[in-house]
This record gives C-alpha cells, structure tokens and sequence, in this order.
C-alpha cells in the first residue's frame, strides 16, 4: 500500500495515457487518416493503370522526369532545414531556428512554384486532367505518345492533392515563422515547431513513395 | 495542464539524449533518389524486378523519414502501436484492388 503523498507523485517526464503530448498525438492520428487518403488515391492509380493500360503512357515519355527530380531534391532538402530549426530550438538557438524555418519556407515555395510550372508544360504539351484522349509530343524524341483520359485525371488528382499539402504546409510554415520572430518559441516550449515538423516530414513520406510510383514505374 | 503550458517538455528527455545525425540522414536520402532515376531509366532490368526494387528504395527512404526526421525511432511503443496500426488495412485495401484489377 503506498502511501496518499507517494500515490500523488507524478512522473513530469511522460505524459499519461499514448506516452506523448495531446497535440503531437492529434497530428499522429491525422497523419494516419492521411496515410489512408493518399493510399487510396494510389490503390485507384494502380487499379486503373492495371486494368486500362493503354490509357497510359510510359512516365518517361509522358513526363518531365528530370525537373520532378530536381524538385524532389528540393523535397528533401527542405525536410532537412525543418529537422535543423526543430534542432536549433531544442537547443535555445533562436537565430538558428529563424534561419532554417525562412530556408524551408523557401525551398517548400520553390518546390510549389517549380509543380505549377510543370502543369503548365504539361497541358502546353497537350497532356491535360480531363480530356477525353490525350496526344502529348513525347520526349527523347520517341514521338507522339497517345493514350485515353484516366492517366491525366489520376496523375493531376494525385500530385495535385500533394501540392495542396505542400501549399498548406507553406503557409502553415510562414504562420511559425512570424511566431518565432516574435519570440513564442523556446527550448522549454517548442511543440508548434514539432508539430508542422511531423506535418512536412509527413508530406515529403508521401512525395517520395509518390515520385517512385507516378515519375518512375 | 503541464502538457498545455509545456508541451515539449514530456518528452524532452527522449530527444535530448541523441541527436540523430541528419544530414547524414539527407545523403542518403539523396544518394537513393539518384539510384531510384538511374535503375529506373538506364538499368535494363526486367520490369518485374525493377519495380520490386524501386518500391523497395521507396520505403527504404520513408522509413528514413519516419525514423529520424519524424524521431519515430526515439518514440514510446505504445505510439508505435498507433502508428503501424493503418498498414494492415492498407494491405487490405490494396490487395483487394489489385485482385480487383486481376
């Protein structure tokens, strides 16, 4: 039998219950019901290149592989300046937090930016979400490339609603930016940085499973 | 309360004992992204094994991710439990479809 003063002793080091904070917990199950979201967008984009193969064309031919591998890099990078701000505040380092929060505020608007123009060339090349056939001027000089509308609807529907993502994201980033400048932010308080943190490495998890399926199979 | 006014803190202690090496973590990552384009594209392999092996360098850079970006790695079981607990229906929906496209 423990005594009522012992019983009322509170471990501080871990939260009760899941073992984590209630917020970081909340995004967790978020990004879990994400992780359904864009399963299922997959599982059709499989489905139907299995079924209908010859509404698509080979990505290569398709699409722009080099830019998307370009931004996927950019992906990655910005996954790392979030790592380092989460870093920097955990050890007090305001200006290191400020400096790699700008950085991946950048590179996530470049890679936004670079995706837009991707669109742009792709329906300049007549390649389009909607049309009832498709006739793109082919890469590597392989030609016309033809094919039917379900490649334009899954591939737009997919890489676009990771592009809404990354835009959510970004301005989800600039809203923590201004917080950190304004000095909410300390190495005893620090779960609005951890938190978009899970959030962006969650989106780049994505693009990258995405870039392997949609750019590369 | 104490979650609400220090919300790291719980589990500062987890964090505070390594501090993963991530550039490290992105050289790899960029290493394989650079593997993935050049087996995808100037390899030859038979299409089969290629895209085994191309899901393969996938999930190997998502579980990079996971485990030292999204500190996964230094996280208590019980939310390991909670986070592995969609990839069972993930398997179920995906072979449903599969079977589906078969």
């Amino acid at each position: 039998m423990s005594s009522p003063a012992a019983a009322m002793t509170v471990d501080t080091r871990r939260a009760p219950g899941i073992g984590v904070y209630n917020m970081k917990f909340g995004m967790w199950v978020f990004l879990l019901s994400e992780v359904m979201f864009f399963s299922s967008l997959i599982g059709s984009y499989i489905i139907l290149r299995f079924a209908h193969p010859e509404h698509f064309g080979l990505p290569g031919q398709v699409l722009n592989v080099p830019l998307t591998g370009f931004n996927t890099f950019l992906l990655i990078c910005s996954s790392v300046t979030m790592v380092k701000a989460f870093a920097a505040i955990e050890n007090g380092d305001q200006a290191g937090l400020k400096k790699w929060l700008i950085g991946t505020v950048l590179l996530g608007s470049i890679f936004v930016g670079i995706q837009v123009f991707e669109y742009q060339l792709l329906a300049h090349e007549h390649f389009v979400p909607a049309a009832d056939a498709y006739a793109t001027l082919g890469r590597d000089g392989v030609g016309e490339v033809v094919g039917g509308p379900l490649y334009g609807m899954t591939f737009y529907t997919m890489t676009g609603f990771h592009g809404a993502h990354v835009t959510i994201g970004v301005l989800c980033m600039i809203f923590v930016t201004i917080r950190a400048f304004m000095g909410k932010y300390s190495q005893a308080n620090h779960g609005g940085v951890e938190i978009l943190g899970l959030y962006w490495h969650f989106v780049d998890l994505v693009w990258i499973i995405l870039f392997t399926i949609v750019y590369l199979i | 309360m104490q979650n609400a006014e220090n919300p790291a803190g719980p589990e500062a202690h987890a964090q505070a004992h390594a501090q993963p090496r991530y550039m490290v973590v992105w050289g790899a990552l960029f290493v394989l992204t650079v593997v993935e384009v050049l087996v995808a594209f100037f390899s030859g392999i038979p299409k089969t094994i290629l895209i085994i092996l191309l899901l393969a360098l996938a999930l190997w850079k998502a579980l990079l991710v996971a485990l030292y970006y999204m500190h996964l790695k230094w996280e208590p079981r019980r939310l390991w439990i909670v986070v592995m607990s969609p990839l069972p229906l993930i398997l179920i929906m995906l072979g449903v479809v599969l079977l589906e496209a078969w």
